[in-house]
């Protein structure tokens, strides 16, 4: 089965504050608040370019990050992404 | 109601009315020297009734009422008139305040800047706010610190202190029995006696002080302090607040802010001189 590809929360739909090596999320259509670790904040941001599947995303994320291994990037992201499905933070496409 | 009474705490306006003349008398006392303003509408209701017009007489037995009710609270009997009417105060802000981000913590002031107590039943915020209120600090409040959304600032709620069992003897050590109220021995959360904070900080309650410090203090064991991270800080605050989820971004923008500016530090301390010592520390080194 192909990796799904993602969509990023409208533009405006989160607030994103970071607290130190934390972040904290407003979702304006949950009205819900979200703490979250790295790299979520930066998943969240390298899907605002449009939507992809992992493996696009940890290309997108290589020029920022030090990912070693495309390959395991991609296995990890995807996790990433299921967790940030489950806060309804992204949706699959 | 045939007794009524109206306080002002902070920026909340009560009317409390009662079905006996007891507790209303033991709040016009302890809320004498409070500012009036007769003309203001009430922010919030608090009744105490009897169930049954004849338990007015026989046995009676005090239910707490008002805009929000709470369905299984237990009537308590009228000798414990006060407390009910602070167990009411207490929830109708909880449930009802909605114009400022409201946390369950203490807090005192000094120089325009405040120290911010947050800490469940037991972790001793109510006695070091007593305490310190007594020692050059200006007590803003004992159980709800109020943050203003848009300023950021902390306003006081300096409601008469519940000082509980060991507290009790602390604070008459060092107050004239013109500022308690009247023993309530053996109520449900043991034994609780008022403390009239000083005039000075009754008259300031409206002014709004800019926090400085966080502290999440807890009774017993070893004296420590831990710096903790904003993340951690904003956890245990929306936690400790009542209305962070009613207020939506408003609260999240405020409370967000709070912790980002705020140095904050987990304090354990044996005893109230240990915690009390703990606190004047920390300011010292607190940003100014």
């Amino acid at each position: 089965m192909a990796d799904p590809a993602y969509r990023a929360a409208g533009e405006g739909m989160l607030r994103i504050e970071p607290l130190g090596e934390l972040a904290a999320i407003f979702d304006r259509r949950s009205q819900q608040t979200h703490l979250v670790t790295q790299p979520m904040p930066e998943i969240l941001a390298a899907l605002a370019a449009g939507p992809c599947d992992a493996a696009g995303l940890a290309a997108r994320l290589a020029d920022s990050f030090d990912l070693d291994g495309e390959g395991d990037a991609a296995a990890i992201l995807t996790e990433r992404l299921q967790e940030l499905t489950a806060m309804g933070l992204v949706e699959p496409v | 109601m045939r007794h009524s009474i109206r306080i002002a705490v902070g920026p909340v306006q009560f009317r409390i009315g009662s079905d006996w003349a007891g507790p209303v008398a033991a709040l016009g006392h302890l809320y004498a020297g409070y500012p009036q303003d007769d003309t203001r509408p009430a922010d919030a209701t608090v009744r105490l009734y009897a169930n049954r017009p004849w338990r007015r007489w026989l046995r009676p037995s005090v239910h707490i009422g008002g805009d929000y009710i709470v369905p299984d609270a237990l009537p308590l009997p009228l000798s414990m008139g006060l407390l009910a009417a602070e167990m009411g105060m207490n929830l109708q802000v909880a449930l009802g305040w909605r114009r400022h981000l409201l946390l369950h913590a203490s807090a005192v002031a000094r120089d325009d800047r405040s120290v911010i107590l947050s800490g469940a039943s037991g972790s001793g915020k109510s006695t070091l706010a007593a305490l310190l209120g007594e020692s050059g600090w200006r007590l803003m409040g004992d159980e709800f610190t109020l943050i203003d959304p848009a300023s950021g600032d902390a306003l006081a709620f300096p409601r008469a202190v519940s000082l509980k069992n060991e507290a009790i003897a602390e604070v008459e050590a060092r107050v004239g029995p013109a500022r308690l109220g009247p023993l309530l021995a053996g109520t449900p959360k043991g034994d609780i006696r008022h403390l009239i904070p000083r005039a000075d900080a009754v008259a300031a309650m409206h002014e709004p002080v800019r926090p400085a410090l966080l502290l999440f203090p807890q009774f017993g064991g070893a004296p420590a302090i831990e710096r903790i991270g904003q993340g951690e800080a904003f956890v245990r605050l929306t936690e400790a607040s009542t209305n962070y989820i009613a207020l939506g971004e408003a609260g999240f923008a405020a409370l967000t802010r709070l912790v980002r500016e705020t140095p904050a530090f987990t304090i354990a301390y044996p005893d109230s001189a240990t915690g009390m010592s703990l606190v004047e520390q920390l300011w010292a080194l607190a940003p100014r």
